[in-house]
C-alpha cells in the first residue's frame, strides 16, 4: 500500500493527530537489500497457545468489536492508533519505533481453508505447512533447506530452536535445540561422532545417532566467545531466549578473525501461553508486553552487530481465538489472526485484510483473508531465492512485505 | 506365536525393562528358563496386588488449606501458593522412591502411565490434596477397568479445575472439556479415526454442563440448575444425556479401544503400532469391559513384544533414565530429591506434564539438549563414587543433594570383572548386552577400568534405548 493512500484514510481530527505523531518516517530512503541470501536469518517467534489477535491489533472501528467483547474490548483511546480502522494494544508500545520506521509490516487475518482448532493439529498444519487433512512431517523451513537453502552456506547448523522442544518449522532439519548456546558447547564434549553403527535398522538409534552428530557439528559452529552487548535483555524465559538468539547470530559474525562459522540461517522462539480461555486481559497484556520489548531487545542487539538489515522477525501462532468473549472473561479457540514481520529489509504497514466480524463461520470464528503460506512464500522467493512451491507445496500468492 | 517356552537371558531382561525399571541381575536370573506367558501373568498378577511400600506425606490427611478465594491479601495468596506446591514436591518425592523401591514396578508404570494419559498439572490446580486424590484414583484403577477410571477422571476435580470444566453453564457450555475427553482421553484426534466433529464436541459439551467443582472443600458437585436438561445427538445417538451417558456412549465406540491400545502399544511394545494386531487386542479389551490387565497381557504376548526388532526400539523416558540406572547398578542414596529435581530438568515434571497432551514420548525426549543431560547425569551418578574408598559422595542437582554410594566391585563381580580391573573381551560383550538394549555404537579406550568402564557405556546412545 502506497503510504500517500495510507495516510488519507486517516478521516479523524484524532486520527490525524495521533497518526502525525507516529506516522512512519516517509522521507526515509527506501533501502535496498544488501545482504545476500547465505548471511541471511530468520528469526520465528511462536506465540503458544493461539493468539487473542483481536485484542491486539484492534478494529477499533467497528462497532461490531465491542458488541462481541463486551466486556473484554480494548477502549479506543487505550489503543495506539495505527489509522482510522485498527489500532494496537497499548502493551506493543515497545514495536511502536519499528512502524514509525516502517520496519513493521502487520498481515491481517492470517490463517487457512478447514481451520483447526485443536493446538496440536493446528500447530502442526503451521509448522508442516501442510493442507488441513494432510499430516506431513517435515516442516516448511525444512523443506526451505531442501529447496536449496542448505546448500548456499556451510551453516553451522540448519536451525537452532531456543527453549522449544518440538521442532515444529525445522522438523526433520539439521537443527539443534538449546536453552543456552555457551552452555551447549561446553556440555558438547560428551557427544562424539559414532564410529561402529554406520547404519541400523532401528529408528529409535538413528534418530538418537543423528542427533548426537548434529551436536557436535552444531558445538564446533557455535564455540567462542562470548558477545559483550550493550543492549539489555528483559528478564524471563522469553528475554533469555532473545538474548541466546542475539548470542548465537553473535558467534557467526563473519568478520571475526578465527570465524569459521557458518552461519545459522533459521531460529525459533517461543513465547506463551496465550491460551486464554479465562480472564485473559491482564494475562494478555502481560505476554504482548514481554513480546514487544523482546523484539526491540532483538533488534537492538542486531543493530550492535550489524545484522538488523539481513534479519527477519516474523510471529506464528496454532491460531487466533474467538470472535466472542466466552463467560469467563476470556475467549475460545479461533481460526485468523494478524501476524507482526520485522526486520531492516521489510516494508512496514497493514498488509492483507482485517476479517469480517458481520461473517463468522459454523464455529463463530472469523473467515481467513491470508493464507499463512502467502507468508512462506513470501519468504522462500524473495528472502531464501528457493523455489517456493516445493516448501508451500502448491502456489501461492507472496506478499510485498520486503523492500525490492 | 513368538513367545518363548524358554525365556533366554536377554529375553528376560528385555521383559523387565519393558514391564518395569531396568533389572537387577538377580532378578533377570530368577526368570531365565521360564516361558513367557508365565512370567507375564506373574508379573500382572504381582502388579494388581501392589500396595504402596511406605506411607504417604503427611498433607494427605491434614486439614484442607482456606479457599484461595477466603484469603485477603496478594500476599496470603501467593504463601499459600507456594506451600501447596511444596506439598506436591513431597507427592513427587514420595512417588519417585516408591518407583525406586517397589518389587512390582509394573505397577508403578501403570499409574505414571496413566497421569500422562489424563494429563494435569498442579501448576494449573494448585491445591496439593486434589492431586493426590487424582494419583489416588490412577493407583486404584491403575490395572483395573477403564471405563471405570474414565467415569472417575471425569469427575475429578483436579481434572475439572484443569481442563477449565468447572463452571460450565447450560447458557455458555465451555467446550474444552469436551474436545479433550474426546481428542485426548477416548477417541483420539477427530481427523485421525475418532469419528467425532464439532457438532459432536458442542452437544458434548451440553451433556457437560452443571458439572463443577466446590472450591470450598474443591469436590466434585453437579449443579442441577446449570445442566442443559435438553435432547443430545452425540454420535449419532440421540437422548436427554448427561455427562455419565456420553462417556459411556464414547466407551462404547471401537475407536475408544483402538485408541487406548494404541497408546499403550506405543508405551510398552513398538513405535510403530500394527493395526491388526490393535484392533484385535482392543476388541478383546472392550469385551472384557476394558480390563487393563487383559490388554497388558495381551500386549505383552504379541510377536511384535518379543520380535528381535523390537528389542531396543522405545526410547528411555527420565524416569526411566533415572530410576533404571539407579536401580539396575543398585546405587544407594540418602534423599530422592535430586532425582524429582533431576527427571524433570530431563522433561518430565512428575504431577506438572507441559500440557493437556502430557509428555509425547519416544523421540521427543531427545534434543540436543536433553541427550547431553542425560549423559550428564550418568557421568555425575558414576564420578560421585570414589571405588577404591567406597565413601559416600554427593550428588547435587539444583539446590537437593544425596549422598551416593555404589559397590561397583559387587557389580562387577557377577559378571567375572573388578571395579579396578581392565575388562577382557568377554566381560565387555557381556556388559554391552547387560547394559544397552542394542549393540554398542562406539568404542571405548582400550585401558579402561571397570568403574569407569560402566560410565562409559552410559555415554554410548544405545544406553538411552530400551
Amino acid at each position: 500500500m502506497k503510504r500517500r493512500d495510507f495516510l488519507s484514510n486517516v478521516s479523524t481530527a484524532t486520527g490525524a493527530a495521533l497518526l502525525s505523531a507516529h506516522a512512519p518516517g516517509w522521507a526515509q530512503a527506501v533501502a535496498s537489500r544488501a545482504s545476500s541470501v547465505q548471511e541471511r536469518i530468520l528469526i520465528l517467534i511462536e506465540l503458544k497457545g493461539g493468539n487473542d489477535g483481536l485484542n491486539t491489533v484492534v478494529p477499533y472501528a467497528d462497532s461490531a468489536y465491542y458488541q462481541l467483547r463486551n466486556t473484554i474490548g480494548i477502549k479506543p483511546d487505550e489503543l495506539i492508533k495505527l489509522d482510522a480502522k485498527v489500532g494496537l494494544h497499548p502493551d506493543l508500545k515497545a514495536l511502536l519505533p519499528f512502524w514509525e520506521k516502517n520496519e513493521l509490516a502487520i498481515v491481517q487475518g492470517v490463517g487457512y481453508p478447514e481451520a483447526n482448532l485443536s493446538h496440536f493439529r493446528s500447530i502442526e498444519i503451521w509448522g508442516t505447512a501442510s493442507k488441513a487433512n494432510e499430516y506431513l512431517s517435515d516442516g516448511w523451513a525444512t523443506r526451505g533447506m531442501h529447496a536449496g537453502l542448505a546448500s548456499k552456506a556451510a551453516y553451522t547448523a540448519e536451525g537452532v530452536l531456543i527453549g522449544m522442544n518440538d521442532f515444529g518449522p525445522l522438523a526433520g532439519a539439521r537443527a539443534v535445540s538449546l536453552n543456552d548456546p555457551v552452555a551447549f558447547v561446553n556440555q558438547s564434549r560428551l557427544a562424539r561422532v559414532n564410529e561402529l553403527a554406520t547404519s541400523t535398522q532401528n529408528p529409535a538409534l538413528r534418530y538418537l545417532l543423528k542427533v548426537e552428530n548434529e551436536i557436535s557439528q552444531a558445538a564446533d559452529g557455535l564455540r567462542g566467545d562470548k558477545y559483550a552487548f550493550d543492549t539489555v535483555f528483559p528478564t524471563g524465559q522469553f528475554g533469555n531466549g532473545v538474548a541466546a538468539a542475539a548470542q548465537i547470530v553473535a558467534s557467526q559474525r563473519r568478520d571475526k578473525a578465527d570465524n569459521k562459522a557458518g552461519g545459522v540461517p533459521v531460529m525459533c522462539l517461543t513465547l506463551g501461553s496465550f491460551d486464554t480461555h479465562q480472564n485473559q486481559l491482564g494475562t494478555h497484556a502481560g505476554l504482548l508486553k514481554q513480546l514487544a520489548e523482546g523484539m526491540a531487545a532483538l533488534k537492538s542487539a542486531l543493530t550492535e552487530l550489524g545484522a538488523w538489515d539481513r534479519t527477519l522477525v516474523m510471529t506464528f501462532s496454532e491460531f487466533g481465538r474467538r470472535a466472542k468473549q466466552n463467560s469467563s472473561g476470556g475467549t475460545d479457540h479461533g481460526t485468523a489472526a494478524p501476524h507482526f514481520i520485522a526486520g531492516g529489509a521489510v516494508r512496514g504497514g497493514l498488509y492483507g485484510q482485517a476479517p469480517d466480524l458481520n461473517r463468522l463461520d459454523g464455529t463463530q470464528n472469523v473467515i481467513y483473508t491470508t493464507d499463512f503460506r502467502q507468508i512462506y512464500t513470501t519468504v522462500a522467493q524473495q528472502w531464501w531465492g528457493v523455489n517456493a512451491e516445493s516448501v508451500v507445496r502448491g502456489r501461492f500468492d507472496a506478499l510485498k512485505f520486503l523492500r525490492a | 506365536m513368538l513367545n518363548p517356552i524358554q525365556m533366554t537371558s536377554q529375553q528376560a531382561r528385555h521383559l523387565l525393562v519393558r514391564t518395569g525399571f531396568a533389572p537387577t541381575q538377580a532378578e533377570v536370573d530368577k526368570l531365565v528358563g521360564k516361558p513367557a506367558q508365565t512370567a507375564v501373568a506373574d508379573i500382572i498378577t504381582s502388579a494388581l496386588a501392589a500396595k504402596p511400600k511406605y506411607p504417604p506425606p503427611a498433607f494427605v490427611s491434614q486439614a484442607p488449606p482456606t479457599p484461595a478465594n477466603q484469603l485477603k491479601t496478594v500476599d496470603e495468596r501467593q504463601e499459600q501458593r507456594r506451600a501447596q506446591i511444596a506439598e506436591g514436591v513431597e507427592l513427587k518425592a514420595w512417588w519417585l522412591r516408591e518407583m525406586l523401591e517397589t518389587p512390582t514396578p509394573l505397577a508403578e508404570r501403570m499409574v505414571l502411565f496413566w497421569h500422562n494419559h489424563f494429563a494435569t498439572s498442579q501448576q494449573k490446580v494448585v491445591r496439593s490434596q486434589a492431586m493426590w486424590r487424582q494419583h489416588q484414583l490412577f493407583r486404584r484403577h491403575a490395572l483395573g477397568s477403564f471405563a471405570s477410571l474414565l467415569h472417575g477422571i471425569a469427575k475429578d476435580p483436579a481434572m475439572l479445575v484443569y481442563l477449565d470444566a468447572a463452571n460450565s453453564r447450560r447458557d455458555a457450555p465451555n467446550e474444552n472439556f469436551a474436545r479433550e475427553v474426546m481428542e485426548l482421553f477416548t477417541l483420539g484426534e477427530a481427523t485421525q479415526g475418532g469419528g467425532y466433529n464439532e457438532q459432536d464436541i458442542k452437544e458434548v459439551a451440553r451433556a457437560f454442563t452443571g458439572w463443577s467443582v466446590d472450591r470450598d472443600d474443591f469436590s466434585f458437585k453437579f449443579r442441577a440448575p446449570a445442566h442443559d436438561i435438553f435432547s443430545k445427538t452425540v454420535l449419532g445417538k440421540v437422548g436427554l444425556f448427561n455427562g455419565d451417558d456420553v462417556l459411556n456412549i464414547m466407551l462404547a465406540q471401537p475407536a475408544c479401544g483402538e485408541f487406548i491400545i494404541g497408546k499403550l502399544w506405543k508405551e510398552f511394545v513398538s513405535p510403530m503400532p500394527d493395526k491388526a494386531e490393535i484392533k484385535r487386542i482392543a476388541k478383546r479389551f472392550a469385551q472384557s469391559g476394558y480390563a487393563i490387565d487383559t490388554a497388558l497381557a495381551d500386549l505383552f504376548t504379541t510377536d511384535a513384544f518379543w520380535a528381535d526388532s523390537n528389542r531396543g526400539s522405545l526410547i528411555k523416558s527420565p524416569v526411566d533414565l533415572v530410576v533404571g540406572t539407579v536401580r539396575q547398578f543398585a546405587f544407594s542414596y540418602s534423599d530422592v530429591l535430586p532425582f524429582v529435581l533431576k527427571t524433570s530438568q530431563l522433561g518430565q515434571n512428575l504431577l506438572m506434564p507441559p500440557n493437556v497432551k502430557g509428555w509425547p514420548g519416544y523421540t521427543d525426549w531427545i534434543n540436543a539438549t536433553k541427550l547431553l543431560e542425560r549423559k550428564n547425569f550418568t557421568q555425575q551418578l558414576f564420578r560421585s563414587i570414589d571405588p577404591a574408598l567406597g565413601r559416600m559422595a554427593m550428588l547435587k542437582v539444583g539446590k537437593a543433594e544425596a549422598a551416593m554410594m555404589l559397590d561397583a566391585d559387587a557389580f562387577l563381580r557377577a559378571y567375572g570383572g573388578r571395579a579396578d580391573g581392565v575388562p577382557n573381551e568377554a566381560l565387555k560383550t557381556t556388559l554391552a548386552g547387560v547394559l544397552l538394549a542394542s549393540d554398542a555404537t562406539q568404542n571405548i579406550a582400550n585401558g579402561t577400568v571397570g568403574v569407569a568402564y560402566l560410565r562409559t557405556l552410559t555415554l554410548d546412545p544405545a544406553y538411552q534405548l530400551k
